[in-house]
């Protein structure tokens, strides 16, 4: 094989995979989502008529419907609360960790590293699965509870917003600490020494030398955590209670429930724009940033 | 002194916190009684019953065949693209490659999930395949998703990669097949194993997309698991997942041992 042709198997290959099953698929569903829902299978109508000619039958219809709902806007403003306390609480923990792992010796630092990483490879379905049994009424916390007399009754801890972000700081964590650890471990740790020598006091070094050093593991590990938050779905549906709804919850009751193809659709594609694409943009502008340096 | 005792803490703290709840689970899995949580004495027999039950049997090999066969394909796309995109300058719209090839690492499962139903619902309505959704669907969609998770593995790998090596290969005469099969690929090897490994897991592990893409036949494990334990307990789920967490946490040491990337 000669190279230009080695070239191009190796480049179109996964090319051509992912426009088909991953562009295409996006695209169906930008498309349902402004076509004309009616009673049938599938519950929408061709957004290209022939009838006389070429007619092009497309509507926003679905999204004024959902934006002019109260209970699709609320469902999407929990979500986005409910991933910006979560993320602030992976952070809090996090960081910490984060740091003092970056600060052990190499040896340490590796053990560690791989010991906070491990949970994650453990099942994610079976660790919030875990936390059920916990928060039970009759469960180990409770005990606990009942046994230090802080309670003299079993509390309801389980099936509500705080046993959802409970289950979700704790399956991901990991993905805050891993990017948070990469960029602390790369700075220079002489710099904390120097700063103290300067006559920087512990929370002056923390937040003049430290923090900025790490700004961009906090926004890498708080993407990571905040946006597949927003459209967690098993976590509130295991954890949770009735008394808030979320937008994974919403999305797939208006398709499996309601039968609402282009509504399901026109709400998918909001994330898609609301989640994905301010990230898309920045990470190209980014690689064309680090790639016009490099030259 | 005084900080070295904050950091044992706050490293304690946190390992209890990941391995707790872990614990906690696979202590309760020895429970003999049927009612999960109240304690009746040591038992191992909702592990011999775990073995008995064919539904859960079946879908544990359903699930394993399609995340072999979906992390395989997927290492290889992936390899595809972690050395397009390190090594060949010239790819047509590379922003949209870039696009194509990250996006399914950050975009939420279910978005991606209900795409692919629709996808192919559409498909089917056009050239009449897939006709039903089982196997094959929930395969082609974990590898749409795993080849991310591998591609930015190889990434990283190739871009610490020393070039040299490559360029004596070509001066001694290789050409660019030769250099990439005796010299590239099996340096970078246990790379492409750490990548397997992360694919597998998270096709082992997915339920979101799952759902979706599926149809008679194919209840994965995650489907099964999540269908008995969405409104309670169940003792068998909790004989299934000490042996799982065990499992899945000796792959975890593997792709750690692979991972040299992890080890700088």
């Amino acid at each position: 094989m000669n190279n230009k042709l080695f070239e191009k198997y190796f480049v179109f290959s996964p090319y051509f995979w992912l426009v088909l099953f991953f562009f295409i698929p996006l695209a169906i569903i930008f498309k349902i989502s402004i076509s004309v829902s009616e009673w049938g299978m599938p519950p929408y109508q061709d957004i290209f008529l022939f009838d006389n000619g070429l007619k092009i039958n497309t509507t926003f219809e679905n999204y004024v419907y959902i934006f002019s709902d109260y209970y699709y806007i609320r469902s999407f403003v929990n979500s986005l609360i409910l991933a910006l306390i979560s993320t602030l609480f992976c952070l809090i923990i996090g960081f910490p960790l984060a740091f003092y792992i970056s600060t052990s010796n190499i040896r340490l630092r590796n053990i560690l590293l791989v010991l906070v990483v491990i949970p994650f490879w453990s099942s994610f379905l079976l660790r919030v699965y875990a936390w059920k049994i916990i928060l039970q009424n009759n469960g180990i916390l409770n005990l606990i509870l009942l046994n230090l007399g802080i309670t003299s009754e079993p509390l309801q801890l389980l099936y509500n917003q705080y046993a959802v972000i409970m289950g979700i700081v704790y399956t991901y964590l990991p993905l805050m600490i891993l990017p948070l650890y990469g960029y602390l471990n790369k700075f220079d740790l002489n710099l904390i020494d120097v700063s103290k020598d300067l006559g920087l006091n512990r929370f002056k070094t923390f937040f003049k030398v430290i923090l900025p050093l790490s700004v961009p593991g906090i926004v890498a590990g708080s993407l990571l955590v905040f946006i597949p938050v927003v459209g967690e779905f098993i976590i509130p549906e295991m954890l949770g209670g009735s008394d808030r709804l979320y937008y994974g919850k919403i999305l797939w009751e208006e398709f499996f429930v309601n039968r609402n193809w282009p509504g399901a659709s026109a709400l998918a594609f909001t994330g898609i724009i609301i989640l994905v694409l301010p990230i898309v943009i920045f990470q190209m502008l980014y690689s064309r940033w680090s790639q016009r340096n490099e030259i | 002194m005084k900080s070295s005792i904050i950091k044992i803490t706050v490293i304690f703290l946190g390992l209890f916190f990941l391995y707790f709840p872990i614990l906690v689970l696979i202590f309760y899995s020895f429970n003999e009684n049927k009612r999960v949580m109240v304690w009746k004495g040591f038992s191992i027999r909702w592990y011999a019953e775990l073995f008995k039950n064919e539904q859960i049997i079946e879908a544990f090999i359903i699930s394993m065949k399609i995340a072999a066969l979906s992390a395989t394909l997927a290492t290889i796309l992936g390899v595809m693209i972690g050395y397009s995109l390190v090594r060949i300058r010239k790819i047509p719209f590379k922003s949209f490659y870039i696009f194509l090839s990250s996006t399914p690492l950050v975009l939420p499962e279910l978005i991606l999930g209900l795409s692919m139903l629709l996808f192919f619902i559409s498909l089917n309505n056009i050239i009449g395949f897939p006709s039903s959704r089982g196997q094959l669907t929930i395969f082609i969609s974990h590898v749409t998703f795993c080849i991310a998770f591998v591609a930015i593995i190889i990434q990283a790998r190739l871009t610490d990669f020393n070039k040299n090596i490559e360029e004596a290969a070509m001066d001694l005469g290789y050409n660019y097949t030769k250099v990439l099969y005796k010299i590239t690929l099996p340096i970078i090897l246990p790379s492409i194993i750490a990548g397997w490994l992360l694919a597998f897991t998270i096709s082992l592990d997915d339920l979101v997309v799952a759902s979706f893409t599926t149809g008679p036949g194919a209840n994965t494990l995650p489907i099964v698991v999540f269908s008995k334990v969405r409104l309670g307990l169940s003792p068998e789920v909790n004989a299934l997942s000490a042996i799982l967490m065990f499992a899945l946490i000796i792959i975890g040491l593997f792709y750690f041992y692979f991972n040299k990337k992890f080890k700088h």
